[in-house]
């Protein structure tokens, strides 16, 4: 299970496909949260008053900012992904140079993290221009924590991705998977209303730690332990890389 | 160290899927400088065969060498030195054709100066330079399979592996492909090829293997197996109600299909004097080719493809 810079080949062929209709891309990175901001930030939270001491829009913009890590890297790993392991038989044709499995394995989760990465970033530029963040020594570790989620969901859409049979199962993995997240992970509320199984449920999902070091970084309120949130993001990039290459090398190697 | 004369070899080499046998216990060794062929039905084991060549499909059992190097220990260096052209299009749908061999280029670990020039290069041998910009979808069948096949060729491999390389396109187009492999071939280029196609492969192979399910059947020069195997030509003529009489009369093998009676002659003259009394209005003749020997070899009814 070697893994040389020649995964670097594979994140490559994915830029260079970015690069051509990037500018449609942006779009959506940039119209989406602002959308959000408007909707939920305006919309919503001219109802409420103050959630933990912020504005509304205050309180979840950091999640924002997760959630849409979260589906940058889902959307590149699974549709994108799938398109390349069956349709187009990209990853067949990848296999037949010297890049090995877990090389394109990589190459294809580190993607999947650069495009949470371009979308989060973008997020973070359109908070500051509204001011709901100011950089300061806090932004490394905003980037790192966007890094590290966008890694997480890349790896766990390419391990949903090689089992996938066909497109439909996606629904599988959005419905059980990725909307729970969405909504049970802190952007919107706090869970400490909710049942004490839902708190505890909560707490493992790694989009709840993301958010909840995000909030930190910017507002300095700490919703879940910091540390724990940390290191379960570690242990789920490492555990689902090795599941991301075991899965698709059980589809791909016959 | 001295070099061995042959570039792939091949012993009791075994392939199972799932507890079937895909390939059992086959036997080649492939000559440098050499254009080999594999012909089989579908499923006689041949992709299967080239992809444990080309290191994607581990080997079951048995040993598989590629230029001295052994196939599940040393697959990064064996990859390296091979160009394969895959049956399907597997060419890369999101990219320009340039990109396609750039980005190929790049998991060969050529840098991106230099693999412009030789992309450049392969276009212009295989007469495409013109559509260097062009999307894949804009490309006809002909220009596709050439594609494929610079492709195949970007990292200047020692041997190229061409899976149906000319199947499926208009006479045109497969005549182009069949001079450029004739082109690469006396470069000194080796060359492994799978195809149904009988005038593909007595058109180009210097040998071919015939496989049916599993095994090799057959193994030597097109020319020289047709001769030994089927004979020199082929008298062919409907079956009427003296075909047993007929038949008993002559002294060479043959073949009922259906209500067609397929005479390999050795000797066609005799033949015909023979058949001369019986007035047939169905009678022709014609060289033995090819496909006599492959349909000869692997059965004339049809056989469930996998």
């Amino acid at each position: 299970m070697m893994i040389t810079y020649r995964m670097f080949a594979v994140w490559r062929r994915n830029f260079t496909v970015y690069k051509t209709f990037y500018k449609a891309s942006l779009v959506g990175n940039i119209g989406e949260p602002v959308l959000y901001l408007f909707a939920m930030g305006f919309g919503i939270g001219s109802y409420i008053t103050e959630m933990e001491g912020l504005s509304y829009i205050e309180y979840i913009a950091p999640g924002l900012i997760i959630t849409s890590s979260m589906y940058s890297a889902t959307f590149e790993c699974t549709f994108g992904s799938f398109t390349r392991l069956t349709v187009q038989r990209t990853f067949d044709s990848i296999l037949n140079t010297p890049v090995s499995l877990s090389e394109l394995v990589m190459g294809e989760i580190t993607w999947g993290m650069t495009k949470s990465m371009i979308s989060g970033t973008t997020m973070m530029i359109i908070m500051t221009l509204f001011g709901l963040y100011t950089p300061d020594y806090s932004l490394p570790l905003i980037l790192l924590t966007i890094m590290l989620t966008g890694y997480i969901f890349a790896a766990a859409a390419l391990c949903c991705s090689s089992i996938a049979p066909s497109y439909d199962f996606f629904n599988y993995y959005f419905t059980l998977f990725i909307t729970p997240m969405f909504f049970l992970s802190g952007v919107f509320f706090p869970m400490d209303n909710f049942p004490e199984a839902f708190q505890w449920f909560s707490q493992i999902l790694p989009a709840t730690g993301s958010v909840s070091l995000l909030r930190y970084f910017f507002h300095g309120i700490v919703s879940s332990p910091l540390y724990f949130s940390f290191c379960l993001l570690v242990v789920l990039s490492l555990g689902l890389t090795i599941a991301a290459i075991k899965i698709t090398r059980n589809r791909l190697i016959k | 160290m001295c070099q061995s004369p042959y570039i792939v070899e091949a012993q009791s080499l075994c392939k199972l899927y799932n507890g079937v046998a895909a390939v059992s216990g086959i036997n080649f060794r492939i000559k440098r400088g050499e254009l080999y062929g594999f012909l089989g039905p579908n499923g006689a084991g041949k992709t299967t065969t080239m992809r444990m060549i080309q290191c994607v499909s581990p080997i079951t059992s048995g040993s598989l060498t590629v230029n001295g190097m052994f196939v599940g220990r040393d697959d990064r260096d064996i990859k390296a030195i091979i160009g394969v052209a895959p049956q399907d299009d597997s060419l890369d749908q999101d990219l320009s054709v340039i990109d396609n061999l750039v980005v190929y280029a790049g998991y060969f670990d050529i840098p991106r100066n230099k693999a412009i020039s030789i992309g450049e290069g392969l276009l212009k041998f295989f007469h495409m330079e013109e559509r260097k910009k062009a999307r894949i979808d804009s490309l006809s069948g002909g220009m596709r399979r050439r594609l494929v096949i610079a492709r195949a060729l970007i990292n200047s491999p020692t041997i190229l592996i061409l899976d149906e390389p000319a199947s499926g396109l208009d006479p045109q187009a497969r005549h182009l492909i069949w001079e450029k492999l004739r082109d690469l071939k006396s470069q000194g280029a080796s060359m492994i090829l799978t195809t149904h196609y009988m005038e593909e492969a007595s058109q180009l192979c210097d040998r071919i293997s015939i496989m049916d399910q599993g095994s090799i059947v057959l193994t030597g020069n097109p020319t020289g197996l047709v001769k030994e195997n089927v004979g020199n030509e082929v008298i062919e003529f409907s079956i009427s109600d003296n075909a047993d009489k007929i038949l008993g009369s002559i002294n060479e093998r043959y073949e009922i299909d259906g209500d067609l009676c397929i005479i390999y002659a050795k000797n066609p003259s005799s033949v015909l004097g023979k058949l001369a009394k019986y007035e047939i209005s169905s009678l022709s003749r014609r060289p033995a080719t090819l496909e006599d020997l492959f349909l000869k070899t692997t059965g004339r009814q049809l056989k469930s493809g996998p």
